[in-house]
């Protein structure tokens, strides 16, 4: 049994996300390989062979690869797929547009957002933003996954030492190009990765009060900053910072939801964080019923407050 | 040019899901259902094509019970010209319904094929690719905004960290991001008149797809539950307590 992880990358480094990836897939038990497809990959396909638990790391490079377009990544997980039993792909943006692709062309059913290894077929994943949970059996040869990565420890991003080899990548599908890209500038902690993240609400107003308000908190504690959906559908944060059931998933160690009333969609984003802190002005908030701490307290008082006090 | 708008009747959004005691699924029995909201800004995109006068019809399909018609005519009512409804009592995952619609793409020939990212009932988030790899389509997960230009389609997604633009050749398939469009109300008048609107109903026998679930549902479970929290008085009380008491930060 040998199990392949593609590599989140950025042609430079390895993402995060791969790290959590490759725990589940130790997990499923067997070897690990780990697949870096891209161009001009060598430092991040280099840094995936020092991942704990890689036994073998596959560089395909070439043009084709670059931007990660889903048919020609897909189309080279499937020169490969023959070898392996399980096929895991972080549930990132980019693995969850490749991963369906793979599985259907192998014809066996994908299993999203794993949060578990039971065992080898079998698998633990929320379902109803969260609300439950699904322990479900694959009986396909060929198991292809998304790993929810907060529902797995990081491996070791050293201590390993795997052989790299290096192949030639998948030919261009020619149906579809990268135009380009805007990426918002962030040079705080990632979102799903921050230890602590301080997330804003509609009740912040404004995208002004929103950066004057919950900016300094996060300056002050070296966190990530989040957002509900209404603060982003409103304007007050870019949308990647959106937290919840159609945002990202996030589970730091200190999450302080300020003016945010705690929507069912919002707190399946959020509600695995290990110390929740809600500060709300309406003691009725359903936020209130997961977090560890309350404060009733108008936020424009009480984060400013908090900054001073810390 | 035609679009297909497969649209999946789901509990509500708004419906907080009770897990059986037995651990054999979710309740959803006496429990509102609704259209999946990432399909209604599907099938608002598509009616909005229409509008600009790039699309000329719009169809609206959806696979599953009886009670599925029901979602079909509120998609005709946002604006769908008639719809197929593919019946069938057998529990549908993602690759049999990307097989069902694979069958009537090849039938129908869309230029488009626009669904929603994900369903809100199984978050799985696989349908639109799995379609594209079945039908050997370009596919644009996520989009925030779709421009058609001939027979190429311009579609900004939604990525981490940011936004991409990507350029198919049509027919292509695309999976909606909530902030993509906001949807229509549904008027009376257009309820109403989707009730005269042609809805065919067909079986996967008649399609030649075989439906059977691929995943075992061991069980559901209810998630752990956290621990009561506490209301503190003021910041000094929550400065104490995270310092001392949950030792964050």
């Amino acid at each position: 049994m040998t199990n392949l992880v593609i590599a989140e990358h950025d042609n430079a480094s390895i993402k995060p996300a791969t790290l959590n990836t490759v725990t589940a897939a130790v997990a499923c038990g067997g070897d690990v390989h780990v697949l870096v497809a891209g161009e001009g990959a060598a430092a991040a396909a280099a840094a995936a062979a020092q991942i704990a638990g890689v036994s073998k790391v596959i560089h395909a490079d070439g043009a084709s690869l670059k931007n990660g377009l889903a048919e020609n990544v897909a189309a080279q997980v499937l020169a490969l797929a023959p070898g392996y039993s399980h096929i895991l792909f972080p549930a990132t943006a980019g693995g969850k547009n490749v991963a369906p692709r793979v599985a259907a062309t192998l014809d066996v059913a994908q299993i999203s957002d794993i949060t578990k290894v039971i065992s080898a077929d079998t698998f633990e994943r929320p379902i109803y933003a969260g609300n439950a949970i699904a322990t479900v059996q694959s009986g396909d040869a060929t198991k292809v996954i998304t790993v929810r990565t907060t529902g797995f420890d990081a491996a070791a991003a050293t201590g390993g030492s795997a052989a790299v080899e290096t192949i030639a990548a998948a030919a261009d599908n020619g149906k579809s190009r990268f135009v380009g890209s805007e990426i918002a500038r962030n040079d705080r902690p990632e979102l799903t990765a921050a230890k602590i993240i301080v997330s804003g609400g509609r009740a912040l107003g404004s995208a002004e009060k929103f950066n004057e308000v919950i900016t300094p908190l996060a300056d002050k504690l070296g966190a990530a900053i989040g957002a509900s959906r209404a603060a982003v559908d409103a304007g007050y944060a870019a949308n990647d910072l959106q937290v919840g059931q159609t945002g990202k998933i996030v589970a730091p160690q200190l999450y302080i939801a300020a003016g945010i009333s705690g929507a069912i969609q919002h707190l399946a984003g959020m509600k695995d964080s290990k110390v929740i802190v809600a500060i709300n002005k309406d003691p009725e908030a359903p936020i209130f019923s997961v977090a560890d701490y309350g404060l009733e307290a108008d936020l424009f008082t009480a984060v400013p407050e908090l900054v001073k006090a810390l | 040019m035609k679009v297909l708008v497969p649209v999946k009747r789901v509990v509500d959004y708004n419906v907080k899901v009770r897990v059986k005691s037995d651990g054999t699924g979710v309740d959803i029995a006496n429990v509102k259902m609704s259209m999946n909201p990432f399909d209604e800004i599907a099938v608002e995109e598509a009616v909005r094509l229409k509008e600009k006068g790039v699309v000329t019809e719009v169809i609206a399909v959806s696979c599953g019970v009886t009670q599925c018609q029901e979602t079909l005519r509120t998609a005709m009512a946002i604006g769908a010209d008639r719809a197929i409804h593919v019946l069938t009592d057998v529990e549908l995952q993602p690759l049999a319904v990307a097989k069902l619609l694979k069958a009537l793409v090849d039938k129908e020939q869309p230029g488009l094929i626009i669904l929603g990212k994900q369903a809100i009932d199984d978050d799985a988030n696989q349908t639109g690719q799995m379609l594209a790899a079945l039908a050997n389509l370009p596919q644009a997960t996520f989009a925030s905004k779709v421009e058609v230009a001939g027979d190429k389609v311009n579609v900004t997604r939604e990525i981490d960290g940011g936004l991409e633009t990507l350029q198919l050749s049509t027919p292509a398939v695309i999976t909606t991001d909530l902030r993509l469009n906001e949807p229509r109300y549904v008027t009376l008048p257009n309820i109403m008149k989707a009730k005269k609107k042609q809805l065919d109903s067909v079986t996967p026998e008649d399609l030649g797809v075989d439906v059977t679930p691929r995943l075992k549902t061991l069980k559901v479970s209810e998630p752990a539950k956290r621990g009561a929290g506490v209301k503190v008085a003021d910041v000094a009380a929550l400065v104490d307590k995270l310092k001392n008491e949950a030792k964050v930060i």
